[in-house]
């Protein structure tokens, strides 16, 4: 099997979260992982995104090339569409609706739910209000990342177990509100994948 | 169980497992996190290892190469750019030669993602005659830190690390292996091997010369470069460091017909090369950063074709990736869908409630009397301030370079001439330019935004906190023109009422906005309010 995720949103809204969330998931199940990522003056604000690869079998480059990803998981929905070139035809787009408009020529958000909706394989969600549903607007990433779970080569209790490795210091109730996110996304994914 | 690692922190284990006794750097992405991690690692601390941080890059490598000179292993960090300001210590350090073993990390930044160019540190390696190791996975970070202090020490010479930003920031696993003893202390056998006196350093660079050959022998064995064969000679390849990868992407051991050459340790292991020219048609050099091997085969070899970033078979500039790669051999790419026209560009922005935006403001004000093209500034997050809305800054060019630009640009005539620099960025390189200007009395007004953090790097303790106007007095400046304001919106129109009477007064004047960096006062809070509930 192999995973090339693409995840991405701005500086500062933590797509890392996601990602240590299922990097604990892949080393759980024993795979390779490599993972590249943003760091120094794009997370001011700027765009961000992470190469994220999972495989049974050794990986050799630290970008996924383009073209092959699997899945584009974006946390913001324009930032989702900057990153197509890298999605396979058979690739998932898994994103967020809640835009972050930190310039001053965003685009209208018409505009680009036409775009995402052109896509064959879609999931869009809205991981805020979800999260903030569930009394932790914090756990936005982690609806993310449970609506990416269905369309991902892995056992959905990897993903929980990951979420337990890195939530677990912080107590019952955190993991809890975290599984819970997770259970979130993934039913909304089941019940509204194209 | 192997740990997650990004190659910086797979690096800082290496160096810790090594038996390292001390790092010494000044914060620059994408090397900053070697640092980091062992400032925050439990076992450094447990093993006494020196890590705090240094006023630049050269202080850095000096004190790396005093610590070694007293029999410790050393290691200095830093970005390419780093070791521009280090190059005075690094390429006479190849001279003296080193006693405990010494490291020197250079991270590059191909692609400028987060720097003003991307010069290639294999360059200063062979520059000054010492091996430079390139990583091509985080598990060789790992064992290169870890192997390459008895490098240093068998060869007696300091050994460069060169990491690229994919490496230095990308995670996967690293098996580690048992934690070495720190060197005990010990002096230099030869108590003048430090002494670069010209009949001692003519003495000490002869011996440089004849190591040279062994430093070639050891790249011709070492398990981090490797010949592997194949069945077809039309071509074979040179992939260096990192490109290894990418080729490796485009065709894996099992699938590769042609010769290659895994670069990972220099000076380039000639032998290998000259077999692979032997025997194929053409070379195709695969490198991140400049066309160093490249250039280096052409010389000597004459009659084979080689190929590369100089005969456009690979872009000159830019980082490579797989798909940059694949075009070189001619393989067909096979892009997803185009980037809709919706989408808009997202370039990094200072954050809501940053000081700066308070210090652009007013100074932007101001600067309408006299129009633009007065402002220089300098390497920080306060650079943002080149983009609109400010729009107010016409120069970044090295660390320091601000106040010194601006007191050339006042001898030439255009004034009054402004420097804006960070506070960080000050203790590095503007010190010394402020002594110049106070001894021509140069009519320039600095401005030392002070946000007491080193913020664009993610917020490290700044050597100038609480420093500053000491600073400028003890070296000369006037203290009537030494203001320090605190940058918020209530306090706009005094801002711009002190910029504008500096601005006119015909010596050095020094405005000091400070207040903390939003980012780590937010951070702060967090930590307190934590401490405050256990």
């Amino acid at each position: 099997m192999k995973i090339d995720l693409i995840l991405c949103g701005v500086g500062g809204q933590g797509i890392l979260s996601i990602a240590a969330a299922l990097g604990a998931a892949a080393l759980r199940n024993n795979l390779y992982l490599k993972q590249a990522e943003t760091h120094g003056m794009s997370q001011r604000g700027g765009d961000v995104v992470s190469h994220m690869r999972i495989s049974d079998k050794p990986i050799h480059s630290d970008l996924i090339p383009i073209g092959a990803a699997d899945m584009i998981l974006s946390v913001e929905p324009m930032e989702a569409l900057r990153y197509l070139p890298f999605l396979s035809p058979k690739g998932y787009v898994v994103t967020n609706t809640t835009p972050f408009k930190n310039i001053p020529n965003y685009p209208s958000e018409d505009d680009i739910m036409k775009e995402l909706k052109k896509l064959p394989n879609v999931v869009i969600i809205d991981a805020d209000t979800i999260a903030e549903e569930m009394g932790s607007k914090r756990s936005m990433n982690i609806v993310m990342l449970g609506a990416a779970a269905p369309f991902l080569d892995m056992p959905y209790e990897s993903f929980e177990n990951g979420l337990r490795d890195i939530f677990g210091r912080k107590g019952d109730d955190i993991v809890n509100a975290n599984l819970a996110a997770l259970k979130a996304g993934y039913d909304f994914s089941m019940k509204n994948r194209k | 169980m192997q740990k997650l690692l990004l190659g910086d922190e797979a690096l800082a284990q290496g160096a810790i497992d090594g038996g390292l006794s001390g790092v010494y750097a000044y914060p620059g992405t994408p090397s900053t996190e070697i640092t980091e991690y062992i400032q925050g690692s439990k076992q450094a601390k447990d093993r006494k290892i020196r890590s705090d941080w240094s006023a630049n890059e050269k202080t850095a490598m000096e004190a790396a190469l005093g610590m070694s000179y007293a029999g410790k292993r050393s290691m200095s960090c830093m970005k390419h750019v780093g070791m521009n300001v280090a190059a005075d210590c690094f390429m006479n350090a190849a001279v003296t030669g080193v006693n405990g073993g010494m490291l020197t990390v250079a991270a590059d930044d191909p692609g400028m993602h987060s720097s003003q160019n991307e010069q290639d540190s294999r360059y200063f390696a062979k520059f000054a005659l010492v091996p430079a190791l390139e990583p091509s996975s985080q598990q060789e970070c790992y064992d290169m830190a870890y192997e390459g202090f008895e490098l240093s020490e068998k060869f007696n010479v300091p050994v460069m690390i060169r990491l690229t930003t994919r490496i230095a920031h990308s995670r996967a696993g690293v098996a580690t292996r048992e934690t070495k003893k720190q060197n005990e202390i010990s002096l230099p056998k030869d108590p003048r091997q430090y002494v670069l006196l010209p009949g001692i350093a003519r003495r000490n660079y002869k011996k440089l010369l004849s190591i040279q050959a062994e430093l070639e022998k050891a790249s011709e064995e070492s398990k981090w470069n490797k010949y592997f064969d194949g069945k077809d000679k039309s071509k074979g390849v040179i992939a260096c460091g990192i490109a290894y990868n990418y080729f490796r992407e485009n065709y894996p051991e099992d699938k590769c017909p042609y010769p290659v050459i895994k670069v990972s340790q220099y000076p380039l292991p000639r032998k290998m090369v000259e077999k692979m020219a032997k025997e194929v048609k053409e070379i195709i050099v695969l490198e991140d950063g400049y066309p160093l091997v490249e250039e280096q085969i052409k010389g000597f070899l004459a009659k084979e074709p080689v190929r590369g970033r100089l005969d456009g078979t690979l872009p000159r500039d830019g980082e490579l990736n797989p798909a940059i790669v694949a075009a070189a051999f001619g393989l067909k790419i096979n892009p997803g869908a185009d980037i809709p026209a919706v989408v808009a560009g997202r370039p990094p922005a200072m954050c809501t409630g940053c000081s700066h935006i308070d210090m652009y403001t007013a100074l932007k004000e101001v600067m309408q009397k006299y129009g633009t093209g007065r402002v220089f500034s300098d390497i920080g997050c306060y650079t943002l301030g080149a983009l609109p809305p400010y729009g107010v800054i016409n120069s970044c060019v090295d660390m320091g370079a601000s106040i010194t630009m601006a007191k050339g640009a006042a001898d030439a005539g255009l004034i009054p001439s402004v420097a804006v620099i960070g506070d960080s960025t000050f203790a590095h390189s503007g010190i010394t330019g402020l002594i110049d200007a106070v001894r021509d009395k140069s009519p320039i007004t600095i401005i030392i935004s002070d946000n007491e953090s080193t913020s664009m790097t993610g917020g490290q303790d700044s050597s100038a906190v609480g420093i500053i106007e000491k600073v400028c007095e003890a070296v000369g400046v006037d203290p009537e023109h030494i203001h320090v304001l605190l940058p918020l919106k209530k306090n706009h129109e005094e801002m711009v009422k002190v910029i504008s009477r500096e601005l006119e007064y015909k010596g050095v004047s020094v405005i000091i906005p400070r207040r903390e960096c939003i980012q780590k006062a937010v951070r702060r809070k967090k930590k307190e309010a934590k401490e405050k509930k256990q």
